[in-house]
């Protein structure tokens, strides 16, 4: 009974919009919307919040700025000492400007490659790793919206009647 | 909806511009030792920044026009007032600049005929020849001078004038003819300007330190026109919403204000240390006597200044609530548009003068030519309604949602 779910199918990304407000303003909870691209305004609608992926790439490109003065550090003056074009090496502050756009570079190559990996972790889209969408279509044009009956204390059928009022072409239970 | 120029503000104006002409007057009288450049470099600091906030407001303009971009079409009026300083601010640097050629000041060193005068009459050697600026006469001439600066002070004057025409025509007429029309222009000023803004800053500042040169000199002026003209933008956009003027502009217009705040800080800081770095690493003699000049006389608040230029922005405005917060905006803007001024303060100043020179005749000239600035741009507001009709994009604007 729990693992049933009601698939309902839009071949338009506004009537899906509209639908979902619709439905949300009867009380009824939205697991998930399937689109081959963003549509705009659905996320406070179905209830997703802001995206927490930004707080990762500050964390990321924080690392990666410490780590690359710290190397720095350790290389060029702690461990190795070397005379470039007679600039200072003696300490760390004097031969800073220097460290500059490597600091920069290391802090970008962190915060891109570990945004980038924990947006596929956290969606389960790595490489080699099965689709999880229901239906290859919406990868085309086709939008489906993914409601469970047990979230919303009422049967398949009386969702399902909701849902055909809010013009879909197709309704599935799997 | 019309803009009321209300009497508070015109007299808090008038009264700022008085501060001005009574630092010029006390300037006139109290000199120094370099005689009247501290005053003419004042005039020259405060002429250029204010002159550059309207240049970076048009060159906004074009840069929607170019790019058919929508979201600032319900900003369309404000950008175009500000731009309608062009016309005063060119005649406040023609008139240094003329004050230069009849030698009322000696900031542009190249100006005096004496220094390319390798012998004298009676055969002995000149004392004050410089080889240098001698070689370089072949651009850095007076004739040549004018005519450059003549031309980018009309060309741009022209296209300030010319969008501003169109914009009230577009209100009458509609249609999407003028919209391709300024497409156009404005493809055609910003190829333009992308030269000139590099050149007018060679000619303008860059010679001041005659010696000296740098071929990113042009990005780091031109890169500070703009962000000075989008702190100025975002402050006056909140004042006037605030006023009620704006009432089709809404968070996401802020939003984007004030992300242009927070991106054009990092161009500013990016093309400000590139030039340092390079020329700190290289460090060529005749490359680094910019940078001795400011650190030996002038250093807390040259690298003050770029810290707090960069750092500001950069922790405050990072993130997406604070650009739609009015505080955080105001609080943001109004420390780096004074770091802003200071930034070409430092371009100006230590050349002309050698060493740090902070005082009445500073802080007064501010105030009179920020008085005199916003009285024209807030004038130009007066003369159109505060938003446009009848732009093919103005629907989109007002929907804008991010």
């Amino acid at each position: 009974m729990a693992d049933k779910v009601i698939y309902a199918m839009y071949d338009d990304d506004q009537v899906l919009l509209a639908g979902a407000k619709q439905l949300v303003s009867k009380g009824i909870y939205i697991r998930d919307v399937f689109s081959p691209f963003p549509i705009h305004g659905i996320d406070p609608v179905i209830g997703i919040k802001q995206t927490r992926l930004a707080i990762c790439a500050f964390i990321y490109g924080l690392i990666g700025l410490l780590l690359a003065l710290y190397g720095m550090y350790y290389f060029m003056i702690v461990d190795w000492p070397m005379n470039i074009g007679g600039k200072p090496n003696e300490f760390f502050y004097q031969n800073l400007p220097a460290f500059v756009p490597i600091a920069f570079e290391f802090t970008v190559l962190l915060a891109a490659h570990g945004m980038a990996l924990t947006y596929f972790i956290r969606n389960w889209t790595l490489p080699g790793i099965q689709a999880r969408n229901p239906y290859p279509e919406t990868t085309d044009d086709r939008f489906v919206m993914e409601i469970h009956p047990h979230d919303n204390n009422m049967t398949a059928d009386e969702l399902a009647q909701h849902l055909s009022e809010t013009g879909t072409i197709n309704i599935e239970e799997r | 909806m019309e803009f009321i120029f209300s009497k508070r503000a015109k007299i808090t104006f008038v009264a700022l511009m008085l501060i001005g002409v009574l630092a010029i007057i006390y300037g006139i009288f109290n000199g120094g030792e370099h005689g009247h450049n501290r005053l003419w470099a004042n005039i020259f600091v405060n002429g250029f920044f204010f002159f550059a906030i309207s240049i970076g407001a048009l060159f906004f303009l074009a840069l929607q026009y170019a790019t058919e971009a929508s979201y600032m079409i319900v900003l369309k009026r404000v950008i175009e007032g500000i731009t309608q300083f062009i016309f005063i601010g060119s005649g406040i640097l023609i008139v240094f600049f003329a004050a230069g050629t009849f030698h009322l000041h000696h900031i542009y060193h190249w100006m005096d005929p004496m220094v390319y005068i390798e012998f004298l009459e009676d055969g002995s050697a000149n004392p004050l020849y410089d080889s240098i600026i001698t070689g370089k006469q072949a651009y850095l001439n007076q004739p040549f001078f004018w005519i450059r600066t003549i031309l980018y002070l009309g060309v741009w004057s022209y296209f300030a004038y010319l969008f501003r025409k169109r914009s009230l025509l577009e209100d009458a007429q509609g249609g999407t003819k003028l919209h391709f029309k300024n497409m156009t222009s404005a493809a055609i000023f910003l190829v333009f300007f992308a030269f000139t803004s590099s050149t007018a800053s060679w000619d303008w500042i860059m010679s001041i330190d005659t010696h000296w040169f740098s071929t990113l000199f042009g990005w780091y002026v031109f890169s500070g026109i703009w962000v000075s003209a989008m702190i100025f933008l975002v402050l006056i956009t909140i004042y006037l919403k605030n006023k009620g003027y704006l009432p089709s502009v809404n968070d996401s217009h802020i939003h984007d204000v004030g992300k242009w705040m927070f991106a054009i800080s990092f161009l500013w800081t990016y093309l400000w240390f590139s030039q340092f770095m390079l020329i700190w690493y290289s460090n060529i003699p005749e490359e680094v006597t910019y940078y001795i000049t400011r650190i030996e006389h002038y250093k807390g608040l040259f690298f003050g200044v770029f810290f707090v230029n960069f750092l500001f922005p950069m922790i405050i405005l990072m993130s997406r609530d604070t650009k739609r917060s009015i505080g955080y905006l105001i609080t943001v803007g109004v420390i780096i548009f004074i770091g802003h001024w200071l930034d070409v303060y430092l371009m100006i100043t230590p050349g002309s003068l050698g060493h740090l020179e902070f005082g009445f005749i500073e802080i007064g000239m501010f105030l009179g030519f920020l008085g005199l600035f916003l009285y024209v741009v807030f004038n130009a507001f007066t003369k159109a309604p505060m938003t446009v009709k009848n732009h093919p994009f103005l629907e989109e604007s007002e929907h804008l949602h991010i």
